[in-house]
Parts: structure tokens; sequence; C-alpha cells
């Protein structure tokens, strides 16, 4: 196994472009040591791409904030100007693995990988992010939504990497939140993961809302029904019910070791409520 | 006199007993300076590779090793044709006896593969890269068999049959075709219709539980090291490195005299450690490749070949006077014993009533084997099993007569003079001081809230002594060298250290305590059966006081006195009286000093098999949270009260119960193997098999009980391992208090607690 550490994007592109075998990109690697550990993988050559400054920042951009892919979930937490802005992202990422996990896990990685259960996507996706690819062919962009395909598949054609997350700007009364279930409080993999981010009028009535799903289906969903149920109320139980019944109806996960159909319908319910109801409370007091 | 007689720990004023001195092992485990089981690296070391079966349950047909064999950087490979045939034979193994017959076939596969990571074959290459490739080239032909998991679904008559010769034993007449149930074992007392007709409130139900791991963080990790004069070391973490000089022996067809086995430091054994499974497999693969050869298991392997414990399937009956006097007590347990036979059901039945002075109990064991790893010793193994169903059954029976649980627990608890069921009447025990313990303590008096519910349940565990070697030797500037047989798997360094030091009348810092490895001891049972604070202790306080009758010895000779003239006092020898003569004492650092010309090195050694351990009791109260929309359990507090006899070193005492408790809350709420349908583990890794983190958990609060074994000089019980046993019901009756359901399956994790508030609303 060959490993790279370039120090420029068209550098690390080239690399992968040019290798004929197995490559794989690493940021924190959480989940890559891991698998190529476990014998899942067995790379010819890995990209290490933090020494890349343009993925390493946070910056704010057009009123709302890009930030890198390579920017571990501490170094979001640790921003207490993002954080503020987006308090929900900031909760996934606080919440994969563990404080050591989360000081070397990066937002890219844990997209990236495409577990259907990472938890910082459904907040993004709730957040809207649009993301910037960069390949052989020069640049795209991409809502954060349609990368991944299914576990462990995404859209990137071979040796595009994903260099950074563009969180768009929006009103002075919105706020997001996430919350999973697992059965841990810690070092644990979401059965459920919601969540939703909203913004309101001055008069508090629901402008614009958007609802992601992870862990109960083949990846992590945007649920619209459940963002039109919220939108044009004022955010009251009915409407919450609405919205909650809607995440229980987009959800399609299946049996598994962590948890079962049934359940994980349910409770995609129950955690859309209570997410909703922490955004709507955090906006209120924006 | 004996020993125990002349100090009966009453009245006695102790200097080090009951101190928490600092920790001797605890700056070498923070800074990794501590040697554990993998951290061993000889020069021209191979490393070891085990291939194992992908399948629950199949015939080997054949294994062809050659391109294995041929490959570069392999220097051995080893099969079932590498290890002799072993005879049907029992032999002692901690808390769980093993038949070799059985240990050899577990540790490298004969006729069949019967389960899901089972040795087939093993490589020893120049890197662990290479040896890993090599395990793909080995070609193994299977003939796939139906599997079966569940000790309820093996004991149908149409199961898969693991083992053609196998056939039940406690049956009469014997039976004519084979079965998974290898044994039935009974514990009978009085006559239980006759108990259950003298009943008003009946309560009768059926509890399941998972099998579950020990969790150690440690996994096996050995270096083998074979000579070419037959002569062969063994470095390993082990809670018993003669027991695995024994079986190590015996399945390499060695002398146990050609076997030196070095114990490491111990990252957690539980029971786990008490088995051979790769050391056997690494000697053989020395002796191949004339290197040492080092073995390490992943988690993954620890998860699927190593020991867990039984899963339970029980039925429990309990019959009572409406004043809540229980007059029938009865138990039906199955448990699985994994691929070969050995469950706890002997310790389960024998403990299942053993809190209660009761009438009337009947308990059936049946030891079922299914296509699962092979069950270990686990924390009172068995004992925590049959608690779940008997005190949960407890709970529920104190609802039905509206008494409150304690109570009706203090209304029947055993006590001094109690003839238990399976057999011995007890001594002075302490289950109605831990049952006050817990009703006294301000946890148990908290109002609770919405959702909130509390539970108490208690248990028994037995201990045990068992065969003890140690010698003490005063060194030249008067500080003690210890050596004991036994690796500290609870602090027994600490407490060694501070037992020889009460009697030495110096500073326990005083004494270094050393763990011996084979060669430097006579035999020691392993560390297991929370024997050894108790049963290696004792032998310590003797061999201290051996010490301390040549050293009187010395003296009397320097000061030209009868040796009956002089006493040990403080650290010092004195004469007796003035009558004995005018003489200044003589401190130990003076008498080591003058030790050569006394007549040379001075030292105490002991060897017996200790007798006389104290069963240890405790109750728990738990106090958990439920959310009513997602079946969440959260732990809101947990006393522990535990009788330990006489705390030595209390924290590490603390730390037991504390320790005890945690693993009995990931048991109640989490932890569980989850099998595909083809019979293999879905989940052997910590991410998916959820022992709790400490996030999960709030302080656990302790109390120290303590009625002295009058068969331990200073009154030391064995407590390792009783504060598990109630943990799963206390859980348990505690959810049934919050949200009106009792639950009878564990693990109660949330889609179970949601589903039983669904039906019950």
């Amino acid at each position: 196994m060959r490993y790279e550490a370039p120090e420029s994007l068209d550098a690390a592109i080239a690399l992968l472009n040019e290798e004929s075998g197995t490559a794989r990109v690493l940021a924190g690697g959480t989940d890559l040591i891991v698998q190529i550990r476990a014998d899942m993988v067995d790379p010819d050559l890995v990209v290490d791409i933090k020494k890349i400054d343009e993925m390493r920042t946070i910056s704010e951009e057009n009123g709302g904030w890009r930030v890198g892919a390579a920017v571990t979930g501490a170094e979001m937490n640790e921003h207490a100007a993002f954080k503020a802005a987006w308090p929900g992202v900031c909760e996934g990422t606080d919440l994969i693995g563990s404080t050591q996990i989360q000081s070397r896990a990066t937002i890219g990685g844990n997209l990236c990988n495409a577990s259907p259960a990472a938890d910082s996507v459904p907040a993004m996706i709730a957040a809207g992010v649009t993301l910037t690819i960069a390949g052989p062919n020069g640049r795209r962009e991409l809502a954060v939504e349609d990368l991944n395909q299914a576990p462990g598949k995404t859209a990137l054609e071979k040796a595009e990497i994903v260099v950074s997350f563009a969180f768009p700007a929006r009103g002075a009364v919105a706020s997001d939140a996430y919350l999973r279930l697992t059965p841990r409080t810690e070092m644990d993999i979401a059965v459920v993961g919601v969540g939703v981010s909203l913004e309101l009028d001055g008069d508090g009535t629901c402008r614009a809302a958007r609802v992601g799903l992870g862990a109960v289906a083949i990846k992590a969903l945007l649920v619209d029904e459940a963002a039109q149920a919220l939108i044009g109320t004022k955010v009251d139980a009915a409407a919450i019910d609405a919205m909650a019944a809607a995440t229980s109806a987009a959800a399609k996960p299946i049996d598994d070791k962590r948890g079962t159909k049934e359940y994980r319908i349910k409770i995609a319910g129950v955690l859309a409520k209570r997410a909703a109801g922490i955004a709507l409370e955090r906006a209120r007091q924006n | 006199m004996s020993i125990a007689e002349a100090d009966r720990p009453e009245g006695k004023v102790f200097k080090q007993i009951g101190k928490r001195i600092k920790r001797p092992d605890g700056v070498d485990k923070v800074t990794g300076r501590a040697r554990y089981g993998a951290d061993l690296n000889l020069s021209g070391m191979l490393h070891g590779a085990t291939l194992r079966s992908p399948h629950a349950h199949a015939v080997l047909i054949s294994i062809d090793t050659s391109k294995a064999e041929a490959m570069t950087g392999v220097k051995a490979v080893v099969t079932r044709d590498d290890f002799a045939e072993q005879p049907d034979e029992m032999a002692a193994a901690g808390e769980l006896p093993v038949n070799y017959m059985h240990v050899v076939r577990n540790v490298m596969a004969r006729e069949k593969v019967l389960y899901d990571g089972h040795p087939v074959a093993a490589v020893a290459a120049t890197s662990m890269s290479i040896a890993r490739k090599a395990l793909k080239l080995i070609e193994v032909k299977y003939e796939v068999l139906p599997h079966v998991i569940e000790p309820d679904e093996a004991m149908k008559d149409d199961a898969p049959i693991l083992d053609e010769t196998l056939f039940t034993d406690g049956v009469d007449p014997k039976p004519t075709k084979p079965s998974n149930v290898s044994k039935i074992v009974k514990i009978k007392k009085g006559d239980i219709e006759a108990g259950f007709e003298q009943a008003e409130v009946i309560v009768e139900r059926t509890y399941h539980t998972k099998p579950v791991h020990q969790g150690y963080i440690e996994p096996q990790a050995c270096v083998a090291s074979y000579s070419e004069d037959g002569s062969g070391e063994l470095w390993v973490t082990t809670q018993g490195p003669f027991m695995y000089r024994s079986f190590t022996a015996r399945l390499c067809g060695m002398d146990v005299s050609k076997l030196k086995v070095t114990p490491s430091e111990m990252g957690g054994g539980f029971g786990g450690k008490n088995n051979v499974y790769g050391e056997p497999v690494a000697m053989v693969l020395s002796r191949k490749s004339n290197r040492p050869v080092k073995m390490v298991m992943n988690r993954g392997e620890v998860f699927r070949a190593t020991g867990p414990t039984s899963g339970g399937h029980m039925t429990v009956k309990l019959g009572a006077t409406k004043d809540g006097r229980i007059t029938a007590a009865k138990a039906d347990l199955a448990f699985q014993a994994g691929a070969f036979p050995g469950a706890p059901i002997g310790p389960a039945t024998m403990t299942a009533f053993a809190c209660y002075d009761l009438e009337n109990v009947l308990a059936t064991g049946y030891d079922v084997i299914s296509n699962r790893p092979k069950v270990a010793a686990y924390r009172a193994p068995g004992a925590q099993v049959i608690a779940f169903a008997v005190e949960s059954a407890m709970d529920e029976l104190a609802k039905k007569l509206e008494i409150e649980p304690i109570d009706l627990r203090m209304q029947n608890a055993a006590k001094e003079g109690t003839k238990a069921a399976y057999g011995p009447v007890f001594g002075p025990i302490g289950m109605e001081e831990t049952l006050q313990a817990v009703k006294d303590h301000p946890n148990y008096n908290v109002p609770l809230g919405p959702n909130q519910g509390r539970g108490v349940a208690s248990g028994f565990w037995f201990n045990i002594g068992g065969e003890t070697s140690v010698t003490m030797n005063l060194n030249e500037d008067g500080t003690v060298a210890l050596l004991v047989g036994n690796p500290d798997i609870g602090g027994s360094r600490a407490s060694m250290s501070m037992m020889a030091a009460e009697e030495l009348g110096i500073e326990a810092e005083d004494v270094r305590v050393s763990i011996a490895d084979t060669g430097s001891l006579g035999f020691n049972f392993l560390s297991a059966g929370s024997r050894t604070t108790f049963a290696v202790g004792k032998t310590t306080i003797n061999a201290a006081r051996e010490v301390i009758k040549e050293m009187k010895a010395r003296a009397a000779k320097i000061w030209d006195i009868p040796e009956d003239a002089v006493v040990w006092e403080d650290g010092h020898a004195r004469p007796a009286s003035t009558n004995a003569g005018d003489f200044e004492p003589l401190s130990i650092v003076e008498i080591a000093k003058k030790a050569s010309t006394t007549g040379g090195p001075i030292s105490g050694h002991i060897q017996t098999n200790v007798t006389g351990a104290g069963p240890s009791l405790a109750t728990e109260a738990v106090d958990v949270e439920v959310d009513p929309e997602t079946g969440q359990v959260k732990i809101l507090r947990v006393t522990v009260a535990q009788d330990a006899g006489k705390a030595i070193h209390p924290s590490y005492v603390e730390g037991q119960f504390q320790g005890a408790a945690v693993q009995g809350i990931g048991w109640a709420l989490n932890e569980e193997y989850i099998y595909d349908d083809k019979g293999r583990l879905e989940n052997p890794n910590f991410l998916d098999y959820r022992i709790p983190v400490a996030s999960d958990l709030p302080m656990i609060d302790t109390v120290i009980v303590e009625v002295p074994n009058p068969n331990h000089p200073y009154g030391v019980r064995g407590i390792g391992e009783t504060s598990i046993v109630p943990v799963m019901a206390a859980v348990n009756n505690a959810i049934e208090n919050a949200i009106g359901v009792r639950l009878s399956d564990l693990p109660m994790s949330p889609p179970k607690v949601l589903k039983a508030i669904e039906e019950n609303s």
C-alpha cells in the first residue's frame, strides 16, 4: 500500500487519477483504517487530504458558511460562530464516536463513507448544504442528499474529491436540530437520526423547512412531505404531529442487528417531533 | 489454638487493613509500562494467525494446507492432525470443569466444526500480513449441516444433533438416543408439592436471558517458545498460569516439568481467561517452526470463539402464605453450554434460592449444547442467570402480596444456621445486613418522578479457597518480597502487601508482591471464584507468621535467650518480659541486616489447600427512568450493598462492586449475540455488542457490609463476583415499577421495552 499526502488538490486528484488499482481518500481515517484492518478494503493507494489548506478551513461566505471537507467534528464544535449558526449540524458531528474520534473524524469523511446512519448527514440535508466536488474534469456542485446512492456507494466519479460544504444564508429567526436514537449514549451507530432546519417569518409563520432522515433507508433521505407539513404553519402541535407522521411514512427501514423495521418507523416520528421542537425553540430565541 | 481462633477479627485493631493505599500496579498501568499478553517480543519471533470456520455446523471433510506451506515467509501450519486425541477425562478449570476430549476439539476442530469461528487451522509466518494471506490459501472442504443456537430448539426431538456420542447424563434408565442435553441435575429440599399446597399465593413465569461475553478489554494473547530440547515457555495473559501449564502440556504431549508459564499483566478476565484457546496452538506452531510464535486474537475472534456465559431459558414458581412466608420455590432452567457440555447449571441450581431460608425447594438444570462457542466462567457463573428469574419472581410475589420487596426478602432471608437446599448449614452470612443497608441508604428514599421506577434484588455466591503456595522472603534491607502464584485481577498485590504488612508490623509499601511463573512456586489454583484475597491472603498471613517465628529465633540467638522469651510487636522483636532480659528491641531491618551471621536468609513458605471460604451476599437497588415514546431506559441510581467479611483495601472492594454492577447493567439492557439465519455471528465487535460506556452510567453507590468470615484471620470473604448477581433482576424490577409491565426477556433493549409499554396501554 502506497501512502501519499499531497499539499494541493490538483496533486491529490492527479494521484487518484493515475492509480490503476484501488485508491482511497484518507481524511480522519476513522472509517477507512477500521475497514482496512477488518479486511473490508485493501487499497493500493491512500491519499491523505489533510495537508490541503482549502479543505481544512471554516469561513463565512455570502452570508452563509463554507466548511472544508477535512475539517473535523471537534473543530466545527469549537468554532463558536459556526456552531451558533448551525447548532444541529454541530450536534450531529458531536455524536460521531467519542471525543477522541471527533478530533479525527471529518465532515467529508462522514459523508463519503456513505453510511446511511452517518450522524452529520441528516442535519446537513436539512441545512440544504451544497457540495463542491473537484475532479480531473474540473469542479462541480451537488446537493448533499444526492451524493450517496447506497451503503458504501457515492456519485463520485474516478478521482473526484468532495472539497467543501456550503451552508446557505438564511433569515434571522432560524435554527436547526439533530437527534438520533442509539441504545447507548455514546460510541454507537444511529438506529434512526433526524435533522430538522426551519426558518420563521416575523409573525412566527414557518417560511422554510427541511427534514433529513438517516438510518432508515439505503441512504439518508430528504423528506419533503415532512417539511411541507410545517411550511406555512405556526409550527403548532398539529403541524408538528403531521410532520412526524410524514417522517415515519418516509422511513423505509429494514430489520437488522441495530433495530427492527417497526421500531425504526415509530422512532423516526418521535425524533422528528422532538427535533422540530428543539429547532423551533432555538429559532425563536435567535 | 488455630489461627482463626487466635485472631477473631472482633476487637482487633488494624494498622494496615482498611487503608486505601496507592495501588502498586497503578503507575505502570497509566504510563503504559505494564506488560500485557501481547507486549513480549522475542528475536526471531513469528506471528500466528488462525483460520476459523465460517459455518455454524459442518463436517470437516478435508484441509489442504500445501499452498499455504509453500508461501514465502510461512514457517509452520497446523491442523487437527497436529494434536493427539485426548481421553474422555474431566479436569478442574476454575468454576467450570472441562473435559480434555472437548478441550482438544475446541482448540482445533476435528471431525466437525461446531460454531462460527471454530479454529480449523493455524499458520506461523514472519509477519502478520503474510500469516493472514496464507490463511486464504488453505483449502477446506465442509459438508454443511443444519445448525441450532437456542437451547429450547436444541432440546427438541428433531433438532440437529451436535455429538452422536452424547447421551443425557442424570436420566434413569440411560437414554438410547443421543441428545443435545448432556446432563440433568437436581437440587432438592423438603417436599415441593406439599409446599405449593400450603401456598396461598403463587407466581410463575418463564424468563429468557441471552448469552453475554465477559467483555475483557485485553484479547487473548501469548508467546510460545518451544526448544529443541523438548522444553517450552509460554508467556500469556491468564487467570491461571498453572492451569494453562496443565492444559498446554497435556495437549502438546509435554511433561509438566518441561513447560514454564509466565503470566503477563491482566487486562481483564472475569472468568474468560480460565481456559486455553490459542496457547497450545502457538506451542505446536513453535515446535514445528523452531521459532517463538506470538498469537494475539482480534476482537472478532474473541467474540466468535472465546467463552461467553450461557443464555438461559428458565421457569420459576414461588408459593407463599398471605403473610409472606415462602412455602415452596421451584426452578427449571436450561442453559446453553455452547459447542461442548459444561454450562454452569450446577452453580445455578445450587444458588437459585440460596438467599432464602426455605423448607421446600426444587431446582432442575439442563445442560444443553448448541452451535455456539463453548461457554466459559463469567463472574458468579450461572448464579446471575437464574437470579434474573428468581429475583424477578420475588418482586412479582411481593407486589401480589402487597409486601415491600425488601421486607419480603428480610422475612425469608437465609441466616446463620440456615440449611441451604444445596447442602451446607450456613455460618455467619450477611443477607439480612445487606438488605438493611440498602433500605437505610438515602438512595432508597429519594422520591421518584414521572416514568421512574425502583427495583431491588439480592444475590448469592459461594466463593472458594483452593490450592495455594506462597513464599515470603525477608530482603537484606528489611523490606519484604512476597511471591504469589495468582495473577492480580482485582487488586491482590495491594491486599497481599497490606496483609503481610499487618502481620509483620511494617508498612504495606515495604512489601513488594511479585506474580510467580510456574517454575517458582508450587501449584496455585487460578484467580477465580473470588478466592485470591481470601485464600492467597490467608496463606500470606501464615507465611508472614513463619517469617516472624524465624525472626524471633534470630533475635533470641543474638540475645542468647530462649526463643519463647521473644515476642514480635510493631515490626520489632522484644524480650517477652523483663525476666527475659533487658535488651533494646531489634527492628525487622536490624534482624535482616544480621541475617547472614545468624543463620542465613529468612523466608516463610506455605503451601496448602485453603478451606473455609465464606459466601458473600449482596442486595442492590436500581432506579430507572423509561422514555415512554422510545423505550429507552436510563439508569438513575444504583446502590450496591455486599458483604465483604472484612474489606482489606476498601477502594478495590468498591471498585469490584461498581464493575460488577456495570457489567450487569449492560447485560440487562443491551448485550446480546446476534446470529444470522446461517448461525454466523453478526455483531462480533464492541460497536454492535453494546457494553455500557461511562456516559450510560450514574456513579454506582456502594456500601461495604462486614460480617466477618470466621475462617479467615481478618474475616475476609471473596467479593469479586456477587455484585453482578442481582443486577439484571433489579433493573427489571425497576422497569416494571416505572411502566407497570413485567418484562421477562433480556436484554431489555429499547424496542422490547417500547413494545411492552404499547401492549399495556
